[in-house]
């Protein structure tokens, strides 16, 4: 039940970052979280981003303690589960968009859900429900036999996180252990949109160069075409999470329709550039 | 084999480190200093310098015979960890982890807090260390327990009111996490409990540990024998583990850990936590959890806003599920109750927390009948209590309730 497959098969997720990139610059991917403001909605906003120009969609299951998370995201996905977020929402979400979009879709989220809804089982239904793989904010390589065993054996991406603070040997070992990309996060901190992208993030992505990576996604703090532009000038992605949550509360769907558009035109640029 | 040699990060299948990428060499630098530390006599005399001169240990332990006329004539002795500088355990750990603090050369702490105990106690040592100080404290806490806050302000904290989630405990603790990994470079956590990532479950035991090795001694003084059984209020479970941990090693020592159980464990108002839960990941461990079948944190509830947190630190999940401890769910009525009754025969008023370890003595001594001898643990004074109390039995005159 557990045999490993050996396939060639090749992360959509990769593949969708290396189009780019052969194109002279970097994969776009917007976070929202499903069941915000409803079910619906958040289906419709994910559709919407890839309609309007986003590589990879990140889809976020609400949990109740997002320690990584800002007000923002904090305030959305609590909202979504006094709404009455159940995961199978999240599997139901997954279905929805990636029946009407091509875009590969990876789901963040915290581990405890995956645990409790069992790691076998929630890979499995990931697999089915046509997911491309976990972001894991609070799980390291070091915790995550499980997990590389069910990603391996349904043939999963596994993105696990590199931060400015991580030795090089940790660099290394997130290097190993994702399929996808590595999460590169820009700056000591939690999600939120900030004046201007931390020069850690550089500083991360050269160090990650180093020792082998050749697919870093930077996340965190990101919220204009300008500092997208900015990012894939050096680094493989460039992930926009709050901002878009933050258009999708004031202005709906059609807001986070226009600034993801407006944000694919910062990734256009810098391939035009090039 | 000793289960006093447990170093973490697992104690069986329990605890680990589930945390952002960013918090890990923050962890790492903590337990390589903590490592250092615990091998160097100089920092073991400098912290017993503080238990001594600063704190008042070693505590007394005191008997109390008419209280023990109500738990069927056992014998009943009190660890008086309320006689400490600031009124609970809480202190032995932050002075603990101020003196590293120091070792690493941070200029910052952090702390979560849940009756204000832990924060008082981390305020106190900044205060005395020279250290800026931010606590972080669920507002339903900063309402019901409001001299601690004072308290905390005054000692030169700012103590910041956690408005997410259920507003509690641990909802304080997750941003005291968010603030850690923003400010890691200047700012150590002081982590009040023994749950957390590897190494606070392990290096806050060792830094409350001193409880259980002083109370050991002083009943084999006083009676001639170890105690037949050692009881605690468990919430994140660090005064627990503190009187435990001397005893694990001693088979015919049976131990006890009171959870909160609010209104009842067969209701939906409790913090029973291993009583009720299940094995899960929150706060930075593989413990027990209080959650829903989707892995969601169910809110606790608890009169005592220090045991009213869904999780429970890892070894004690560990020592539950090898049955070396008993877990069991007291509610906030035999709580109250246990609290008057220990104020009205022994002129001691307990803190709420505390009142749970004399509530589950009361019908341990009844249990074991005239011939047991109980070591229990007062973890904390009810000073802070007396509103809750107050309330609670409608004791203050109409005009006199100040808020």
């Amino acid at each position: 039940m557990t045999t490993p497959i050996t396939s060639d098969a090749v992360s959509t997720v990769e593949q969708a970052i290396a189009r780019r990139r052969s194109e002279g610059g970097g994969a776009l991917i917007g976070y929202l979280p499903v069941g915000f403001p409803t079910l619906n909605d958040s289906i419709d906003a994910a559709v919407a981003l890839v309609a309007n120009g986003v590589d990879i969609i990140e889809l976020g299951l609400p949990y109740s303690d997002p320690v990584m998370d800002g007000p923002v995201i904090q305030a959305a996905t609590q909202q979504a589960l006094a709404n009455g977020f159940k995961l199978r929402h999240g599997f139901e979400a997954i279905r929805a968009i990636t029946a009407q979009v091509d875009a590969p879709v990876l789901v963040m989220t915290y581990w405890n859900p995956v645990v409790q809804y069992g790691v076998e089982r929630f890979a499995d239904d990931l697999r089915a429900a046509g997911g491309a793989g976990l972001i894991t904010p609070d799980l390291i390589p070091d915790e995550a036999d499980d997990w590389m065993a069910a990603s391996v054996r349904a043939d999963l991406d596994r993105v696990f996180l590199a931060a400015p603070s991580s030795s090089d040997a940790r660099l290394v070992q997130a290097i190993e252990a994702s399929r996808g990309f590595v999460y590169t996060v820009s700056t000591m901190g939690t999600t939120g949109a900030r004046a201007g992208v931390d020069a850690a993030a550089r500083i991360l992505v050269e160090r990650l160069r180093a020792v082998g990576c050749t697919s870093a996604c930077v996340g965190l703090g990101i919220s204009t075409p300008e500092q997208v532009r900015e990012i894939l000038g050096y680094a493989d992605g460039a992930i926009v999470g709050s901002a878009l949550v933050k258009a999708l509360t004031d202005g709906g769907v059609p807001a986070v329709a226009r600034l993801a558009g407006e944000l694919a035109a910062g990734a256009r640029d810098i391939r035009l550039a090039s | 084999m000793s289960l006093r040699t447990q170093p973490g990060p697992y104690f069986g299948d329990f605890g680990g480190r589930f945390v952002p990428e960013s918090l890990v060499a923050a962890l790492d630098e903590l337990t390589a200093e903590y490592e250092l530390a615990k091998n160097d006599p100089a920092f073991a005399a400098a912290l017993m310098k503080l238990h001594v001169d600063y704190t008042g240990r070693p505590s007394i332990i005191t008997e109390v015979p008419r209280f023990a006329e109500y738990a069927g004539g056992a014998r009943i002795i009190l660890k008086r960890e309320d006689l400490n500088h600031t009124g609970s355990h809480k202190i032995n750990n932050a002075l603990g982890q101020a003196l590293l603090t120091k070792r690493i050369g941070k200029t910052r702490v952090i702390a979560e807090t849940g009756a204000g105990q832990h924060g008082v106690a981390t305020a106190t040592v900044a205060a005395l260390f020279g250290l800026e100080c931010v606590v972080y404290m669920g507002e339903v806490d900063t309402e019901r327990q409001a001299l601690n806050v004072a308290r905390m302000r005054l000692l030169g904290a700012e103590v910041v009111p956690v408005k997410t989630g259920s507003r509690t405990l641990k909802d304080a603790i997750n941003d005291a996490m968010r603030d850690w990994v923003t400010n890691v470079e200047t700012t150590n956590y002081i982590f009040g409990t023994v749950a957390g990532p590897h190494p606070f479950p392990a290096m806050v035991r060792d830094f409350q540990k001193i409880i259980g090795e002083e109370a050991r001694q002083q009943v084999l003084d006083l009676t001639g024998s170890l105690p037949d059984a050692v009881t605690a209020c468990v919430g994140g479970g660090s005064n627990a583990m503190g009187i435990f941990h001397a005893f694990l090693d001693d088979p015919t020592v049976a131990l006890f850990g009171y959870e909160a159980a609010g209104d009842g464990v067969d209701t939906p108002r409790h913090a029973a936590t291993i009583t009720k839960g299940r094995p899960g990941v929150l706060h930075g461990a593989r413990s027990m959890l209080l959650q829903d079948e989707d892995g969601q944190t169910v809110e606790s509830h608890s009169i005592s806003a220090g045991l009213d947190y869904p999780g429970v630190g890892p070894e004690h999940a560990w020592l539950a599920s090898i049955g070396r401890a008993t877990y069991m769910p007291i509610t906030d009525d035999e709580a109250m109750s246990a609290l008057r009754l220990l104020s009205r025969t022994e002129g001691i008023i307990p803190a709420i927390e505390s009142s749970h370890a004399l509530a589950g003595t009361l019908a341990l001594g009844r249990a074991l009948g005239p011939e047991a001898t109980i070591l229990v643990n007062l973890s904390g004074r009810g000073d802070k209590d007396m509103e809750t109390a107050g309330r609670y039995f409608d004791l203050l005159d109409e005009g006199a309730e100040q808020s």
